[in-house]
């Protein structure tokens, strides 16, 4: 079920939509922002209460780089593997965060504090490399500044 | 030098308030032309200055909004979107100007609305500028507060309403007819042209679609006419530019520097040139989608003509630079992997060809490659070519491999000859 919060908030959305279905990413937003991310279950949820159906629902979801449709750890790393970033360092900050986390991207630790996944272009390359954890940014990365980062996320 | 674009801009990107941005001479040209201008006035300006999209293709400005119904029967809802995602790599510029002078934006979104006479207009955010999306939610505010924004703009009978759409992440929300059935919750696919969005756009209505930049240009051009926005620049195209540089560069960054300024001048005077011990070995002039360009190419005047005539184009402006102890065949391994991963799926030559190009490309890098795998990438870069796919992804995606497998091409041999990386 959907809570009460949930639905406020998706109602807020659709006061400045034109159609329901425009609104859908967002709700889908809503929806991970307050459970990590979309289960079957939340999406069957979400569908009812949009009038969609769940598989026209899960084809908006499946297509966005930021809904998530897997679990993932309480701190979600997005490590920035485009251009730039690659030509100044991606191959080394991966390795050691295998070392450090024991996780290559696409995996969550086994204390399920964190999970790895790469993602296009930050928009800060002339600050490459870059990651992104939770909402914030972080550039110019070198393996003590990620081991510093990491620490003040618990 | 003149920088209307950044005056405001300071080092620290703090972004300027409705008051720094006015005491800069800003929201002038809005006051000006909504008393004294008419939408085709304004429509008018922008045609004569030779303003031309910097989104990556360069179209006129002026004459896209021309083709936009206006008057007594066009309808009443049209809308203006500014196309703030920004996913291209190697491309960072408009978030400076999100960032640090968001009212630039908006001033120059008020005057492109009132010249189609749109009442609605989205800024669409990729999901990764946070403090863009701070400093822009923060600037409507504050216009609101003087209704700069709102039902009856300072009494001109002009209504604006202006929101902030962040997108849940994916490069083809960039493609404009992809960004539109994006804001209308759906995939972004791109969509069949014509009819082109400026007849029938966002839920079916006439819609311009504008790059960031190419919106904060129209208030410098309003105030100050196209005259002075023409010899702004050191060649034909008006205006100035902002171009960056990435790569092992040793000042990486964004300068707004004359249109036509020299990529020499930018990469050794700006950028500070090559690392120690490096060399420069080519470079992209403006993104991942564009063609390479060697040494050979640096004392070329980057606006848009004269870098199509080098066999490139001058797309978003912000190069990346190619050292030469980075192995191009990696690079392009690299970039065709996010080409294959952010194409859309919607015509099989993109989404089939994409991946396998990328497939080769990290066979040949693992010294696993044949020959017969140039010729494969060569057919690749001709069937994805302009013309044979839906949208640009597809010959953007071609542009930077068939310049490397021209320029470059002894380094793919010799990855196949030595069964190795030779920069490894
Ligand atoms: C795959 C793809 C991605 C694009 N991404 C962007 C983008 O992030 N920002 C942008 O302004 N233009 C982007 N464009 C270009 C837009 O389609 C469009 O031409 C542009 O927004 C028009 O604005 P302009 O005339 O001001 O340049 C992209 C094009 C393609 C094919
Ligand atoms: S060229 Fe690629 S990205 Fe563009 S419509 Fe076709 S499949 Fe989609
Ligand atoms: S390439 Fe990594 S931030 Fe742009």
């Amino acid at each position: 079920m959907l809570s009460e919060a949930e639905m406020r908030e998706i109602e807020e959305e659709l006061s400045h939509s034109p159609s329901k279905q425009a609104a859908c990413i967002e709700a889908l937003k809503v929806i991970q922002r307050n459970r990590g991310w979309v289960s079957d279950e939340s999406l069957a949820e979400l569908a009812e209460f949009m009038k969609m159906s769940p598989a026209e629902l899960d084809s908006v979801a499946t297509f966005y780089n930021l809904i998530f449709r897997r679990e993932v750890g309480r701190h979600v790393i997005l490590i920035c593997d485009s251009v730039s970033c690659w030509i100044t360092g991606y191959d080394n900050l991966v390795a050691h965060f295998k070392n450090k986390l024991g996780i290559e991207p696409g995996q969550t630790t086994s204390d399920g504090r964190f999970t790895l996944l790469t993602i296009p272009c930050l928009g800060v390359c002339e600050h490459a490399p870059a990651m992104v954890v939770d909402r914030q940014t972080f550039w110019e990365l070198t393996e003590d500044k990620i081991d510093k980062i990491l620490e003040d996320f618990k | 030098m003149e920088k209307p674009l950044t005056q405001n801009i300071g080092a620290d990107l703090k972004p300027a308030s409705l008051a720094d941005y006015e005491e800069s001479g800003g929201y002038k040209a809005m006051k000006k032309a909504l008393k004294e201008m008419t939408p085709e006035d304004v429509q008018k300006q922008v045609k004569d200055s030779n303003l031309r999209g910097r989104g990556g293709a360069g179209f006129s400005t002026g004459m896209k909004w021309g083709f936009v119904p206006m008057g007594e029967n066009a309808p009443k809802q049209k809308y203006l979107v500014a196309n703030a995602d920004e996913m291209e790599p190697g491309t960072f510029k408009d978030r400076y100007i999100m960032e640090g002078d968001p009212h630039e934006l908006l001033e120059g979104m008020i005057l492109a609305a009132y010249a189609i006479e749109a009442p609605t207009a989205y800024i669409f955010l990729r999901w990764a500028y946070k403090k863009s999306e701070e400093a822009l939610r923060n600037a409507i505010k504050e216009a609101h507060n003087k209704n700069y924004l709102g039902k009856n703009i300072l009494g001109s009978g002009f209504d604006l309403e202006l929101y902030v759409h962040v997108s849940a992440g994916r490069y083809m929300c960039g493609e404009e007819t992809g960004l539109l059935n994006s804001l209308e919750g759906k995939r972004a696919n791109p969509r069949a042209k014509p009819p082109f969005p400026q007849a029938c756009g966002l839920w079916g209505k006439p819609t311009i679609v504008q790059n960031v930049e190419t919106l904060a240009n129209v208030p410098h051009i309003i105030a100050h006419g196209a005259e002075w926005y023409k010899n702004l620049s050191k060649t034909d195209d008006g205006g100035t530019k902002l171009y960056g540089v990435s790569g092992r560069v040793k000042n990486p960054g964004m300068w707004e520097l004359p249109m036509g300024t020299s990529a020499r001048e930018i990469i050794y005077e700006h950028a500070g040139g090559m690392h120690d011990g490096l060399d420069l070995k080519g470079f992209l002039p403006g993104g991942a989608s564009t063609d390479f360009l060697t040494p050979d190419h640096l004392d070329i005047p980057l606006d848009f003509d004269s870098v199509t005539k080098a066999g490139s184009r001058m797309g978003t402006g912000t190069m990346i630079i190619l050292d030469d102890r980075t192995c191009p065949v990696a690079m392009m391994a690299n970039l065709e992997h996010f080409f294959a991963q952010e194409s859309c799926g919607w015509c099989t030559p993109c989404r089939e060809g994409l991946s396998w190009c990328a497939k080769i490309l990290k066979a040949i890098e693992a010294g696993q490659g044949q020959m017969e795998d140039l010729d494969i990438l060569k057919q690749h870069c001709e069937q994805l070519g302009p013309g044979n796919t839906f949208c640009a992804l597809a010959p953007g995606a071609v542009e930077p491999l068939q310049s490397a497998l021209k320029y470059f091409r002894e380094d793919f041999e010799r990855h196949i000859k030595e069964g190795k990386c030779p920069y490894k």
